[in-house]
C-alpha cells in the first residue's frame, strides 16, 4: 500500500527532514520525492509505502497535517489509488 | 511514479473548487421487517437499521482521512415505508410511529438524513398508501431527520391526478406546521415522477423492491471543478467546452466509483451505483448556474440557458459513464434554487423566473428543487406546478420532481433562510390563474404514446 505526501508553502529551511523525520517515526518507507521551488513557492511530491506503518493511517495524516500548520504550510497525505482513478484509464 | 502535475491539480480540485462526494447513501431493506402488529413492526426495523448502518459513518470518516477527500453527507434509504404500512389493519395505522423509529435509528447510526417515508401511488392508491401520505406533515414536523418522497405518475401509468391534488395540500400543511422552523417540513418532501429505485440524494431517496437486501450507492459532486475548467476555454468552439465538461466529469466519478466501492467493501455490502450528478452548495464556486454563465450566458435564466444546461447535463454523463461501472440514481445535473448561489442571485435579478426553470427541468435532472414560493399560494396551482412538471417527466421519459416550499406568512421577494448546506431561497413569483377546475377534476391522465414521438 502506497500513499502519497504533499507540501505546498512558502520555503524554508527543514521541510524535508521534518517531514520524512514523521515519516520514519510512523515505519512509511520513503520510496520518491519530487520537489520543484517556483520563485519562492515550494511543491514537494513524496510516495511512501505505507503497508509497515506502525501507526494508525488516520493519525499519521493527522500529525502531519499539523506539522503543515505549524510550519504554516499545507500538507495532504492521500492514498495513492484516488490519483491513479482519477488520472489513469 | 505518478505525475506530480495529476497530484496537485486533484487537491487543487478540493481545496480550491470544493470537490467532494456528496452522500454516501446505506440502502436498506425493510421487507423483512413487515409486521401485522405496527410495534413490533417499528422494533425489527430499529434492529435491521442499526444493525446494518452500525459501521456506515465510522467507514465513511475512514475514507475520507484516506482519500483525503471530503465526503459531505452519510445517509440511509429504506424500503417504501408504505409498504409496511400496508400490513398494519386500517384500525391500527398510526404510520408516524414509523417515522418516530426511523428518526431513532438514524440518531443512533450517525446519520443526518433518513429517507423512504415514501409511497409509490402513480397507478393508485394501495393500502397504506393514503395513510401514510396522510401523516406526512405530521411525521416530517415530528422528526429531524426524516424525508419523504411520493411517486405520482411514470411514463408507463400516467399521472395519478388524485394523488396530486392531495400532495398540493399535503405540501401547504407541512410547511404550515413547520412555519416556526423556516417551512422546514416542504423541503423534505419530494413528489417525484418516474422516481427511481438507487437514488441516494436526500429528500427523495428510498430504497426500491428490486434492490438488494443492503447496497452501498454514491453521489458526486462537483460544480466548482467544472466551472474552473469551462473558465479556462474563453473563446473556443462549444464542442471543446463539451469536450472539457466530459473530461473533467471522468474524474469525479472515478472519484466517486473508487470511494463508493471501497466503502461498500469495508462494509461488506454489494456496491450498488454512482449517480453522476453535479450538486451545487451555497458556498462561492460550487454553483451549477456560475458554469451556465461561465459557458457565456450573461446570467442564469437567460436565453440560452436550456441549450447550454442540455449540453452540460449530456457532457456530464458521457463524461462520467465511462468512469463507473454501474450508473444510476437520478444522473444528471441539479438546480436546486436555495442551494445554489449562482441561481439564487439570477432570482434576485429577475433573470430567472419559475418559468424558465421549468424549461430547464426538461433536459437536465431532476426537477424544480428547492423552490420557494409565496407563503399564501393555493394549494390547486402547487398541485398543478407538481402536475406540469410530472408531464415534462412522462412525456420525455425521464426522472422529474416537485420539492416546493410554500413560505408561510411571506411574499414574492422576500427570502427564507435554511441554513447550511439548504441555503435561503428568495421567494418567487407565481403564476395566479387559478387551475383549481382541472386539479379537482381527479382521475389518472393517461400514459403516453411511445411512438409518434413529435
Amino acid at each position: 500500500m502506497r500513499a502519497v505526501i504533499t507540501v505546498v508553502g512558502k520555503d524554508t529551511v527543514g521541510i524535508l527532514a521534518k517531514v520524512t523525520g514523521i515519516c520514519a517515526e510512523s515505519n512509511a518507507n520513503v520510496m520518491d520525492v519530487t520537489q520543484t521551488i517556483m520563485q519562492d513557492l515550494f511543491a514537494m511530491t513524496m510516495l511512501i509505502d505505507i503497508s509497515a506503518l506502525k501507526t494508525d493511517f488516520g493519525y499519521f495524516s493527522d500529525t502531519l497535517k499539523s506539522l503543515g500548520n505549524d510550519m504554516n504550510l499545507q500538507i495532504h497525505v492521500m492514498h495513492e489509488d484516488i490519483f491513479n482513478s482519477m488520472h489513469k484509464i | 511514479m505518478i505525475n506530480s502535475n495529476d497530484i496537485l491539480e486533484t487537491i487543487k480540485m478540493i481545496q480550491d473548487e470544493n470537490l467532494d462526494i456528496r452522500t454516501i447513501t446505506m440502502g436498506i431493506s425493510l421487507l423483512d421487517c413487515i409486521d401485522s402488529d405496527i410495534d413490533a413492526s417499528c422494533r425489527k426495523i430499529y434492529d435491521k437499521i442499526t444493525k446494518a448502518a452500525e459501521n456506515h459513518v465510522k467507514v465513511g470518516v475512514e475514507l475520507e482521512k484516506r482519500y483525503g477527500i471530503p465526503i459531505i453527507n452519510k445517509r440511509i434509504s429504506v424500503t417504501p415505508i408504505s409498504i409496511a404500512a400496508a400490513a398494519v389493519p386500517r384500525s391500527q395505522c398510526e404510520p408516524v410511529k414509523f417515522a418516530m423509529v426511523l428518526d431513532k435509528a438514524a440518531e443512533e447510526t450517525g446519520v443526518n438524513y433518513i429517507g423512504g417515508y415514501s409511497a409509490l401511488v402513480h397507478k393508485g392508491f394501495s393500502a397504506g398508501d393514503l395513510e401514510l401520505i396522510k401523516s406526512i406533515p405530521s411525521a416530517l414536523s415530528s422528526t429531524e431527520r426524516v424525508c419523504s418522497s411520493v411517486n405520482i405518475g411514470s411514463t408507463h401509468a400516467g399521472i395519478n391526478m388524485d394523488a396530486v391534488g392531495l400532495m398540493g395540500k399535503i405540501i401547504l400543511e407541512a410547511a404550515e406546521k413547520t412555519a416556526d422552523d423556516s417551512c422546514f417540513g416542504a423541503a423534505k418532501i419530494v413528489v417525484f415522477c418516474n422516481a427511481v429505485e438507487d437514488n441516494p440524494f436526500m429528500a427523495g431517496a428510498f430504497h426500491g423492491q428490486g434492490e438488494p437486501d443492503v447496497v452501498i450507492n454514491v453521489g458526486v459532486s462537483g460544480p466548482g471543478v467544472v466551472r474552473a475548467a469551462v473558465a479556462k476555454m474563453q473563446g473556443m468552439r462549444i464542442d471543446e467546452v463539451a469536450e472539457q465538461i466530459k473530461r473533467t466529469a471522468f474524474k469525479i466519478t472515478r472519484m466517486g466509483q473508487l470511494v463508493g466501492s471501497e466503502a461498500a467493501r469495508s462494509l461488506g455490502v454489494p456496491f450498488g451505483i454512482v449517480d453522476l450528478s453535479l450538486a451545487p452548495t451555497p458556498a462561492v464556486g460550487d454553483s451549477v448556474a456560475h458554469i451556465l454563465e461561465e459557458i457565456g450566458l450573461e446570467k442564469c435564466g437567460a436565453y440560452g440557458t436550456t441549450a447550454a444546461l442540455a449540453l452540460l447535463n449530456d457532457a456530464v454523463k458521457k463524461g462520467g459513464v465511462m468512469a463507473s461501472s454501474h450508473v444510476g440514481g437520478l444522473s444528471g445535473a441539479f438546480i436546486p434554487v436555495s442551494e445554489d448561489a449562482g441561481m439564487i442571485d439570477a432570482v434576485r435579478t429577475g433573470a430567472l423566473s419559475l418559468e424558465k426553470l421549468e424549461a430547464m427541468t426538461a433536459v437536465c435532472s431532476v426537477g424544480l428543487d428547492m423552490v420557494v414560493v409565496p407563503g399564501d399560494t393555493p394549494s390547486e396551482i402547487i398541485s398543478a406546478i407538481i402536475a406540469d412538471e410530472a408531464a415534462i417527466g412522462m412525456v420525455n421519459n425521464k426522472t422529474t420532481a416537485v420539492r416546493i416550499i410554500p413560505a408561510i406568512g411571506m411574499k414574492e421577494g422576500q427570502t427564507l433562510d435554511f441554513g447550511g448546506l439548504f441555503g435561503s431561497g428568495p421567494v418567487m413569483s407565481v403564476n395566479k390563474f387559478s387551475p383549481s377546475a382541472f386539479i379537482n377534476r381527479g382521475g389518472r391522465i393517461p400514459a403516453p404514446l411511445q411512438s409518434l414521438r413529435n
